[in-house]
């Protein structure tokens, strides 16, 4: 062999060696990742007594974390005043029924007519019937709605071990009152209620000059005619 | 024998599935894995023909979470399916709404306004955090870490969740966008909670890379596993986090430019190997171009509506024509199929789904592998079986 | 202070009780009687601490992971394996029809008898020994290879391939460990002279300047302590190894087939063995029931001992949380390619280390040559397998 060649021998060897000792010291260790996560792990470990930001767990039921304000799970029909049947703001004009993607609405509409808040004579719902075993709280009955009858509810502990109709709510069930609906969504029901109190008032201003109208022509109607001619 | 001694042959511009010859004594060991199995990711069937250890044959089998949604489609109205789509790839249900509002909006030439715009980017990079978080979650868990990342992917994804629930009022199933925005508008408050979980989202990455990126038994299990070709990986149609590991730079994002995300800046992470771990680094370095764009999003968002005055919500009735409309979904292209005759309803209604087209190159990565890597392999892919059965 | 007496009979409070209690019978039956209630003791103890290790696990387990482990049993959730035990003696015993009904039988119980015989030659204390063996080191490992033995016949027995295919696996992981272990643990007996487990707990219990003179501060005792960590988290089949037991893989190994009472003496004889290890090692390297410092050594030695047992348990734990479990065939490349002979290095420098005699060079070079071979090994290890850290490009 010459020299040479014996030389480019050492010389690999020497580059072999080289890249072993090459400080390049996230690659120096086998194992030092492993250590690194055994470190972040305890780190947990002793982080979870310590901090609450570690330790997340909220032990249902004696502990809840507080629903969203915005947390929608099932519908419910809302009522105005203190009487649930005769404050019912649904007209049963259907139209949550058609719209809702599984079909679990199902409505019956009434022969005759009662007084809406304005006063105004709408028809109501002799059935109302959700299935809340199929609803799947899209929210688009109460997206569709008209007349702010329909809302989402934020109970979900309703379990029931009757599967016959336990999880088959009728209008009675539904209904809750507008305080209700204030406490568990307060921003959208005072939206809602001056929503509604804004067409209130519009309505009863149309009335208002409505009446002044016909009060006008009435009073001009009665009192003759001042007569014609007469001093300048 | 390792797995670039595999045969394959060419056939007419797609590659066979590679032939793998037995050893040559005993038979081969049939296995089925799954429906019930706590690997699978949902309900989901591999048949095995095993030789001792190695893979020689995997038939896919999945359907076991049909429900029907493209035949829903069409009997009900176009809004009435954007609660479906929540439901096809449950973990991203903002990504599903903005696909399919995407598909429609290009049927009728709706225009979405910027605010609207804004806020769909950010709860699509939110979703893609927290699904990049948790697939990788899972896949250390098949790994036998006994649950200590995917707790950590999850402590994030609930403060997420949280987010989505006080704005959509569910924190998974959103049904949040509309044919020409989205349903409710952002208030400061809810702002300023999204700031807030944004900034301890990189403290997180690292936190997550410290314990996994540099562990060697993870290198030992994911470098070299589960190879996926760049050419064959176009073949078959594969999109999203395993293209890009492969290298093919194609990110749906920077291709069609859809929504406004040519205002941001960001780059797309792509691997060289193609293998588990390169599909594990490009969701972590996906995750963190995502908190870039969050960032950028959260102080660029401007004041206005968020729904289009013109758009209607009831009695919508399509000209006639056909539309598609495709997303980068944190799992890959995203795309919906509309073709409209006039009515209330879609005459047709299709879903492209990303986790799907991903599977379906399965044998191909897990062939001459041993049984602990199809696990892993299959964890890689990153499915959801919601999408893949629809 | 170590002289005083009131801590020297707290220290041999144990042996001071066996004592009262065997004078009340004749002195014939004396010896018979002392080692039956150290029988009795020893029976007693280890089971109630596998109790309450269940509980740290899953606690420990659950903080690592940021959450609260069981705490609706009893206090802090103290009285859980009470649970555990009801539901595992409640179930159904069921025996595969082909099964060899004798074999399956015995393999759990031979798995818990060879266990716990184990015990009988660890120093727990001082003078807490139940049988004061020349050979102890032998018997203890003699009884260590005999538990592979019930794994085998467990996966043989229940006639299903999957099992037997997890039986094979498993032992042949433990074989190649054991090895380990065995290599390991020559250290220790090359420096002490003996194979004889209280001479060698004795030959640590020395202070020089208040630190002790446990094998684990010396180069070779650490390079020993830590193969045979690694070889004991093998040997009982722990996380990382524990792919034959593994819950994502295709069977649940070879305890498939098992249920209800024999499927909890598994379990029991699985967290015995760590326990069994964990004093080995403890008696080996740590001091086994010798104080920190000199001026501890009032504390019981009892107290010390299990002490270090619970802190290796302890780090059993730590490992199972944090680390993804090697493939089969990783773990036995891992084992020969790279423990073994790093074993075998470690030997050479204990050698080396015992004949350079007293003094400072000893441990410059001891240490120097374990440090090299373990950087220079890990290199070429993590060469050969074409893995590292790698770099990724972007795209606009």
């Amino acid at each position: 062999m010459s020299y040479s060649s014996l030389a480019a021998w050492i010389l690999s060897w020497e580059k072999w060696t080289d890249s072993c000792w090459q400080l390049n010291l996230e690659d120096a260790l086998l194992g030092d990742g492993i250590l690194k996560g055994m470190a972040e792990t305890a780190r947990n470990f002793f982080g979870s007594y310590v901090s609450k930001e570690r330790l997340t767990t909220v032990e249902y039921p004696e502990q809840r974390i507080p629903t969203a304000e915005n947390a929608r799970v099932f519908p419910f029909l809302v009522y105005d005043g203190a009487n649930w049947e005769a404050g019912m703001r649904c007209v049963a004009c259907q139209i949550c029924e058609k719209e809702c993607p599984p079909k679990c609405i199902y409505i019956e509409k009434s022969a005759d007519k009662k007084p809406d808040y304005v006063g105004k004579q709408q028809f109501y719902p002799t059935r109302f019937d959700i299935d809340v075993s199929v609803c799947m709280s899209c929210q688009i009955c109460v997206e569709v709605c008209p007349f702010e009858a329909i809302k989402m509810d934020t109970q979900f502990e309703l379990a029931t071990d009757d599967r016959f109709g336990g999880l088959l709510f009728d209008r009675k069930e539904l209904s809750r009152s507008n305080e209700y609906y204030h406490s568990i969504h307060p921003t959208e029901a005072s939206e809602v209620d001056a929503r509604l109190a804004e067409e209130k008032a519009k309505v009863e201003a149309k009335a208002k000059a409505a009446a002044e109208a016909a009060a006008a022509k009435a009073a001009a109607a009665a009192n003759p005619a001042p007569p014609a001619g007469g001093g300048s | 024998m390792s797995v670039t001694d595999i045969k394959t042959e060419r056939v007419a511009g797609w590659n066979r599935p590679p032939v793998i010859e037995p050893d040559g004594e005993g038979e081969l060991l049939e296995v089925a894995m799954g429906p019930h199995h706590p690997s699978t990711h949902g309900v989901f069937r591999m048949d095995l023909a095993l030789d001792g250890e190695r893979v020689v044959r995997l038939k896919p089998v999945f359907g076991y979470l049909h429900r029907n949604h493209e035949k829903l489609g069409e009997g009900q109205s176009y809004l009435a399916s954007m609660p479906y789509t929540d439901r096809l790839d449950y973990i991203c249900s903002l990504t599903n709404n903005w696909a399919y509002a995407l598909a429609v909006e290009k049927l009728v030439g709706q225009e979405v306004p910027e605010r609207a715009e804004y806020i769909r980017v950010i709860l699509a990079e939110l979703t893609r955090v927290q699904n990049h978080a948790s697939s990788i979650g899972f896949l250390i868990q098949e790994m036998g870490a006994s649950g200590t990342p995917l707790m950590y992917a999850f402590k994030e994804r609930e403060k997420i969740l949280d987010l989505f629930e006080s704005l959509t009022g569910s924190r998974m199933m959103c049904n949040y966008m509309r044919f020409g925005g989205c349903r409710v508008d952002v208030s400061a408050p809810w702002l300023d909670a999204t700031r807030k979980v944004v900034a301890g989202l990189p403290v997180f990455v690292d936190e997550f890379e410290a314990l996994l990126s540099s562990n060697e038994i993870l290198m030992a299990r994911c470098q070299g596993v589960g190879i996926l070709r760049p050419e064959l990986a176009i073949n078959a149609g594969v999109s999203g986090p395993m293209l890009r590991a492969s290298g093919v730079n194609y990110d749906v994002r920077k291709v069609d430019h859809y929504g406004i995300y040519d205002r941001f800046q960001f780059r797309v992470p792509l691997g060289d190997h193609g293998d588990i771990y390169d599909r594990y680094m490009v969701r972590i370095l996906e995750m963190r171009e995502s908190i870039k764009i969050l960032e950028q999003a959260l102080k660029d968002l401007p004041a206005g509506p968020i729904m289009d005055p013109k758009a209607k919500l009831r009695g919508f009735r399509p000209k006639p024509g056909e539309a598609y409309g495709r997303i980068e979904a944190p799992k890959g292209e995203l795309g919906f199929y509309l073709i409209s005759d006039g009515g209330p309803n879609p005459y047709r209604y299709r879903v492209r789904t990303p986790s799907l087209i991903n599977l379906t190159i399965l044998e191909d990565m897990c062939l001459g592998h041993n049984v602990a890597d199809v696990v892993l392999i299959f964890g890689s892919v990153d499915i959801v079986l919601g999408e893949v059965d629809r | 202070m170590a002289a005083n007496p009131f801590f020297v009979n707290l220290d041999q409070i144990f042996v001071l009780l066996r004592n009262w209690l065997v004078g009340f019978l004749p002195v014939a039956l004396q010896p018979m009687a002392g080692v039956l209630l150290g029988v009795i003791a020893i029976v007693c103890v280890f089971p109630g601490l596998f109790a309450l290790t269940t509980v740290f696990e899953r606690k420990g387990l659950g903080r690592i992971q940021n959450r609260i482990g069981p705490n609706r049993v009893g206090p802090y959730g103290l009285l859980q394996p009470v649970a555990d035990g009801i539901k595992s003696l409640t179930k159904e015993d069921i025996v595969p029809l082909r099964a060899n009904a004798v074999v399956h039988f015995l393999a759990p119980l031979v798995l818990v008898v060879t266990v716990f015989m184990g015990f009988a030659v660890l120093p727990m204390g001082r003078n807490m020994v139940l049988v004061d063996m020349d050979a102890g080191l032998l018997f203890f490992f003699a009884m260590g290879a005999a538990t592979e033995l019930s794994v085998f016949m467990a996966g043989w027995s229940s006639r299903n391939k999957y099992s037997l295919l997890g039986a094979m696996r498993a032992v042949a992981q433990m074989i190649s460990y054991e090895v380990v272990l065995l290599l390991s643990s020559v250290a220790v007996v090359m420096i002490t002279g003996s194979l004889s487990l209280p001479k060698i707990v004795a030959a640590q219990n020395q202070y020089s300047n208040g630190f002790p003179h446990w094998y684990i501060f010396t180069p070779w005792g650490l390079a020993g302590f830590l193969t045979y960590a690694i070889a004991a988290t093998a040997e009982t089949n722990r996380s990382p190894f524990d792919l034959p037991e593994g819950e994502s893989e295709l069977v649940a190994g070879y305890h498939t087939e098992y249920s209800g009472f024999k499927f909890a003496l598994f379990f029991l004889g699985e967290y015995l063995a760590m326990f069994s290890i964990s004093g080995l090692g403890t008696t080996l390297f740590l001091g086994g029931w010798s104080a920190p410092f000199s001026f501890l050594t009032w504390v019981p030695s009892w107290f010390w001992f299990f002490g270090k047992v619970m802190l290796s348990i302890f780090v059993f734990i730590w490992m199972r949380g944090t680390l993804p479990r090697l493939r089969q065939d990783q773990l036995m490349n891992f084992a020969w390619k790279f423990v073994l002979p790093f074993t075998l290095l470690n030997l050479l420098v204990t050698a080396l280390w015992r004949f350079m005699g007293d003094g400072w060079q000893r441990w410059v070079v001891c240490t120097v040559i374990l440090v090299a071979a373990y950087v220079v090994m890990g290199r070429l290890e993590m060469r050969s397998e074409h893995f590292g850290r790698r770099s990724y490009r972007y795209a606009e």
